[in-house]
């Protein structure tokens, strides 16, 4: 085997971009959506609410390695088309899956602003989206960073199932080296998660020093 | 004329009715004080006044003009309720402060909020900024805090906390300022400087309605007492007549009470 250590790494990096790439195609869409879903479980038109709920229920209550395989295989074996791209499908079943439990985040973390603070906006005669922009949501993004922190690193392991349809990423590609006799490059992957995951904690440690100025 | 005048005040929650039929006017200038125990319906009043709650029947009127008429609730928008909320200032028993603003913030945010709703607000804003500054600088420093106007609540014990909200509930020049037992959560040390204040406010002829559990106080201050129980008001007067010379059993029987625990 003449593959050098080197040349090894620089294709699992290649590789590790498409974990990378999942996660903040991810974030970018699934952390809206979220408070979009969040504000939907918490509507006071009871039927929605309903709706939503059963649907982050669905979603919550099934792996995520089913969901993949359903957004892809599903449309085909339904209407007969073309497969979408595999890296689509995976961002799909990941934006859905991950604003599901997001919009959960989201949900404790505005019902967890104490009644008296929207009350205290009211009597000053704030509108609605005063008291929600210049009051709350610094308090809520104060108290969903350390869970929102949980789930940034759970789905970087997480890019990884897209392997399930054989999208080429970190894993995929390392175990094809398995194939030819290599085990060291599989669970050297764990260093890329690792460094990954070391400087999402110093972000959200960074972060939370920041938002420490106040108590909540 | 009377600044306020509530009349026949209503409000059910669910099958429960907390207020059976309020009535009380206010002078300019004067303060009143209710009285009663837990549950009598006293706070549930306040929060009527700040369209906190609905009231169920009953009108409530400023300066004449109706604020509030339960047989019209329906034809209020969002702006006109806010827009009549400014005649009323609220102090909470739990402060309410937003955590994340400096004391001077607190007392500005909402100022500021409402100038920019004023058409020469683009054109004059740093002369606009600078009158709501000076305005809560003063207001704070009336509450003795010059020192700490640019500390989180966090770092203020609740005394000073609660002068925050007094401030800041002042900043709107509301008619009429109402407390829902500002000192319940203080300490019995902290709770004689947000009492002091408020007599300053008193003296200094501020409309207030107190609701409170500091009955020498509300003798000492109140020019009109209203003594609550079961949703209805028991008694009302001068404070001599209510807490010196009471013919009514139930007054009685809870200033009783009261003299027994402290």
């Amino acid at each position: 085997m003449s593959t050098s250590a080197s040349v090894i790494f620089s294709q699992l990096l290649h590789c590790f971009q498409i974990n990378c790439t999942i996660f903040f195609v991810t974030l970018l869409l699934a952390l809206p959506l979220g408070l979009v879903v969040s504000f939907g479980s918490m509507s006071r038109f009871a039927p929605l609410a309903w709706l939503v709920k059963t649907f982050v229920w669905i979603i919550r209550g099934t792996p995520l390695m089913l969901q993949i395989i359903v957004i892809f295989y599903g449309p085909g074996l339904l209407w007969d088309g073309d497969l979408m791209p595999r890296i689509t499908a995976v961002c799909v079943a990941f934006v859905i899956n991950y604003a599901c439990y997001f919009s959960e985040i989201f949900r404790g973390g505005i019902q967890s602003i104490p009644r008296g603070q929207y009350e205290a906006g009211q009597v000053l005669g704030m509108t609605k989206p005063q008291i929600f922009f210049r009051v709350t949501l610094l308090q809520v993004v104060k108290r969903v960073i350390p869970p929102l922190g949980n789930e940034f690193m759970t789905l970087i392991k997480d890019t990884s199932l897209a392997n399930v349809i054989a999208t080429k990423e970190i894993i995929m590609m390392s175990k094809e080296f398995t194939t030819k006799g290599l085990i060291w490059p599989l669970f050297s992957t764990a260093l890329f998660f690792l460094a990954f995951v070391g400087i999402l904690t110093l972000a959200f440690g960074w972060f939370e020093r920041k938002m420490d100025y106040f108590r909540v | 004329m009377a600044i306020l005048e509530v009349n026949n005040i209503c409000k059910s929650f669910g099958s429960t009715e907390v207020l059976k039929g309020i009535n009380f006017s206010l002078e300019r200038g004067q303060v009143l004080a209710i009285i009663g125990s837990s549950g009598s319906g006293k706070t549930t009043l306040l929060r009527c006044l700040n369209f906190l709650e609905t009231p169920d029947a009953g009108q409530i009127a400023v300066n004449g003009e109706i604020l509030f008429d339960a047989a019209h609730t329906h034809a209020q928008s969002d702006a006109e309720i806010r827009q009549k909320r400014l005649h009323f200032g609220m102090v909470f028993q739990s402060f309410n402060l937003f955590p994340q603003y400096t004391a001077l913030e607190n007392v500005m945010l909402a100022s500021i909020l409402l100038a920019k709703q004023r058409p020469d607000y683009k054109k004059n804003k740093r002369a606009i900024h600078e009158e709501i500054q000076n305005n809560a600088m003063q207001l704070l420093e009336q509450m003795s805090l010059t020192g700490r106007m640019n500390h989180y609540p966090h770092q203020l014990s609740g005394g000073q906390q609660q002068r925050v909200a007094i401030a800041r509930a002042l900043a709107l020049h509301p008619d009429i300022l109402c407390f829902d037992e500002p000192t319940s959560a203080l300490d019995p040390e902290l709770t004689g400087e947000v009492l002091k204040v408020i007599r300053e406010l008193a003296d200094k002829h501020t409309t207030m309605v107190i609701v409170t559990h500091e009955m020498t106080f509300a003798r000492d201050v109140a020019d009109h007492v209203v003594f609550m129980d079961g949703g209805v008001v028991v008694e009302q007067g001068p404070p001599e007549q209510v807490f010196g010379n009471t013919q009514n059993e139930r007054t009685q029987a809870f200033l009783s009470r009261y003299s027994q625990n402290s």
